[in-house]
């Protein structure tokens, strides 16, 4: 019962590709070689586009409803129960609202730009494990899969700033890329020190490689020292990299108004939003596929449960998590933000790497507990520490562009 | 020749012919990333699955976005008035004529361009890994070397100079 | 699957492209590019003949591209420095101006 419940999808999907073989048979049409394993991969990216735009909608409402009671208001409450129903009102909205294009703008990269960040947004779930057995393309090298496609993105959001013609816009736009390109380096480097202990680049066999259990707690990665240390770097780079606050610098409501979308308004603009809630479930996933265990239930005797269902669970304590910091932390500065990036998170994943490699190399036992936890503790406490409790936050200084 | 080559080799030589010719230089950059990612899909087609994946993270991703900062950066976002060919123009172009015709004579003429692939090739990544760190690690060694240097490098060459 | 003869040609076409671009422009950003599109076309070179060669599993094609990948990037890091320094210094990017060095 709960083996078919677990994988009540793949069934399904077998299924649906059985019927409709029988079906060309009955309808005595031979079908050309190439069509079968395309109507799989349709069916596999099927459910992918339907499940996370839906998400993207009830998230959409829970992040207002969450920051509203974060900043001691109600958030939306007027349509439907409780208010939940307010994403379908803005999707009217946004898809009824007239079209802007600024006179002046590069036509065609104004509007490619939004489509290409919703394509490549869409692109790197083909990779991700959501359950046992439940992934669309099982990549060999999905893990650099997921990062190519994902460094993509930076072009478009480049192109939308730059092709506005808005001063402001270019300034978001620029203010984006050098922030994402920055990150980008403590978002892999975390990673690929999982990558140093599992020894592949699947992500299906990393998930694989945290599905024991030691004792009490499970073989996530995220309850040793370099894993604590790497999910941690792991998900503020990819705050950062979503250009969710803290690191709002490229959209500053209150500064350069909108960043890099300023010029974008109704259907355009909602696929900009649609892309960014996208990367965040996928970062997300990524983060649990690495150090979460991915689909794996925390407990043996909580095996009963779905697995996709464990990821979903996850999926959605980490989103808690991002609307959390958003509600809570202020905005950085442009020159804190890099120091961040610079001086301590790049830094600080290169220990992570040695603490994972002596946690490799010194075997089962106290010893890797000790010599890893020590390590990345005491990084933490020459690197970080100082920084952050350092009162001197830094003379304001002007620089003009020559 | 086949339908996906096809497409693939037309994708890379208008992409490649569009940056090498467009007034504007961020449109020359957006193109070259287009000529980019369609050599990775070559790649790709190729089954050599890393490095097509490889060249779209440091292309696409790096390479790409360096230049479009560097146009912005030497206001080069504009168009032009005058012209964008140099002065020698000619002679370039009969250097490059001179030499695609020689290499597209030697192709032609040459008994290896006949030669039909293996069956499908399968590189895991493993296989990769292995190799750069037993045969090829004094290689790698080097190339980490080369990209510090580089680093540092271009980080001074770039650095304001300091006002006297 | 396409003979090498293609893909040898095609490559031979995009280093012809980024050589007329690399002589005939006259910025230097493009110029730079221009360069790197040669590079590309060695790597498409490398990556064809790996595929068509004898041995593949010898993976020396592969190799050869990764190194260059690497290579390329940091020359495109270095290259577009120093386009940076000369145009702070003479305000222009354009390769036909800079000439304080011709007699």
């Amino acid at each position: 019962m709960t083996e078919s419940l677990d994988q009540i999808f793949v069934t399904l999907k077998h299924w649906l590709l059985s019927g409709f073989e029988n079906l060309l048979k009955w309808l005595e049409v031979a079908p050309p070689d190439w069509l079968m394993p395309l109507v799989s991969m349709v069916l596999s990216l099927a459910p992918i586009l339907m499940v996370f735009p839906a998400l993207f909608a009830i998230t959409t409402v829970l992040e207002r409803k969450g920051l509203g009671r974060i900043q001691n208001r109600y958030g939306p409450n007027r349509v439907g129960p409780f208010g939940f129903l307010q994403f379908a009102a803005d999707g009217i909205k946004a898809i009824i609202k007239e079209d802007l294009v600024p006179r002046a703008a590069d036509k065609i990269f104004h509007f490619i730009a939004p489509v290409i960040l919703v394509i490549t947004a869409f692109t790197v779930y083909a990779v991700l494990p959501f359950g046992r057995n439940m992934v669309a393309v099982d990549l060999d090298a999905g893990l650099l899969f997921f990062f190519a496609v994902g460094a993509a993105s930076e072009l478009a959001v480049f192109m939308a700033g730059w092709s506005s013609r808005n001063k402001y816009a270019l300034l978001g736009a620029m203010r984006a890329v050098a922030q994402m390109v920055s990150y980008e380096i403590p978002l892999i480097l975390s990673s690929v020190a999982v990558v140093m202990i599992t020894g592949t680049l699947s992500l299906t066999k990393i998930v694989e490689a945290q599905s024991t259990h030691a004792g009490l707690l499970p073989d996530w990665f995220v309850f040793t020292p370099w894993g604590f240390m790497g999910f941690a770097l792991f998900m503020i780079a990819a705050n950062a990299e979503l250009n969710r606050s803290p690191f709002d610098l490229p959209e500053g409501e209150s500064e350069i108004i909108a960043g890099y979308f300023i010029e974008y308004s109704g259907f355009k603009f909602a696929l900009f939003f649609l892309s960014e809630y996208l990367s965040m479930f996928a970062l997300s996933g990524l983060g649990i596929t690495l150090f979460l265990g991915g689909w794996n239930a925390p407990f043996a005797v909580l095996d009963f449960i779905p697995s996709w269902a464990w990821f979903f669970a996850k999926l959605l304590a980490l989103i808690f998590l991002f609307i959390w910091t958003r509600g809570t932390l202020p905005r950085l500065r442009q020159d804190q933000l890099m120091n961040l990036a610079w001086k301590f998170m790049i830094p600080m994943v290169l220990v992570n790497l040695v603490a994972a490699a002596l946690w490799h190399f010194t075997g089962p036992g106290w010893m890797r507990w000790l010599s890893s936890g020590a390590l990345v503790v005491g990084a933490y406490m020459l690197l970080g520490k100082p920084q952050f409790e350092s009162k001197d936050i830094g003379k304001r200084t002007y620089r003009f562009a020559d | 020749m086949t339908l996906p080559f096809a497409i693939i080799a037309v994708l890379i030589v208008a992409a490649a012919s569009a940056a090498m010719t467009l007034r504007n230089l961020v449109h020359s950059a957006l193109a070259v990333a287009v000529a980019f990612g369609g050599l990775a899909l070559a790649y790709l087609y190729l089954d050599a699955q890393f490095v097509g994946l490889a060249q779209i993270l440091v292309y696409v991703g790096a390479v790409a976005i360096l230049i479009v900062f560097a146009v912005l950066l030497t206001r080069g976002g504009e168009a032009p008035e005058k012209s964008i060919f140099s002065a020698t123009w000619f002679w370039g172009l009969l250097i490059t004529v001179a030499v695609f015709a020689t290499l597209a004579w030697c192709v032609m003429h040459s008994f290896a361009s006949k030669r039909e692939p293996a069956d499908k090739v399968e590189v895991t990544v493993k296989q990769i890994g292995d190799a750069l760190m037993t045969k090829f690690v004094l290689p790698l060694e080097v190339i980490g070397l080369l990209l510090t240097a580089a680093l540092i490098g271009a980080v001074i060459i770039a650095m304001r100079e300091e006002k006297k | 699957m396409t003979p090498l003869a293609g893909y040898l040609l095609l490559s031979a076409f995009l280093f012809a492209i980024g050589l007329a671009g690399a002589l005939t422009r006259r910025n230097a950003i493009i110029v730079l590019i221009g360069i790197e599109l040669m590079l590309n076309a060695a790597n498409l070179n490398f990556i064809a003949f790996w595929r068509y060669g004898a041995n593949p599993e010898a993976l020396t094609g592969i190799m050869f591209v990764i190194f260059a990948i690497a290579v390329a990037a940091a020359e495109a890091a270095v290259g577009l420095a120093l386009i940076i320094a000369i145009y702070r210094h003479y305000k222009t990017t354009n390769v036909d101006e800079v000439n304080i060095l011709k007699g």
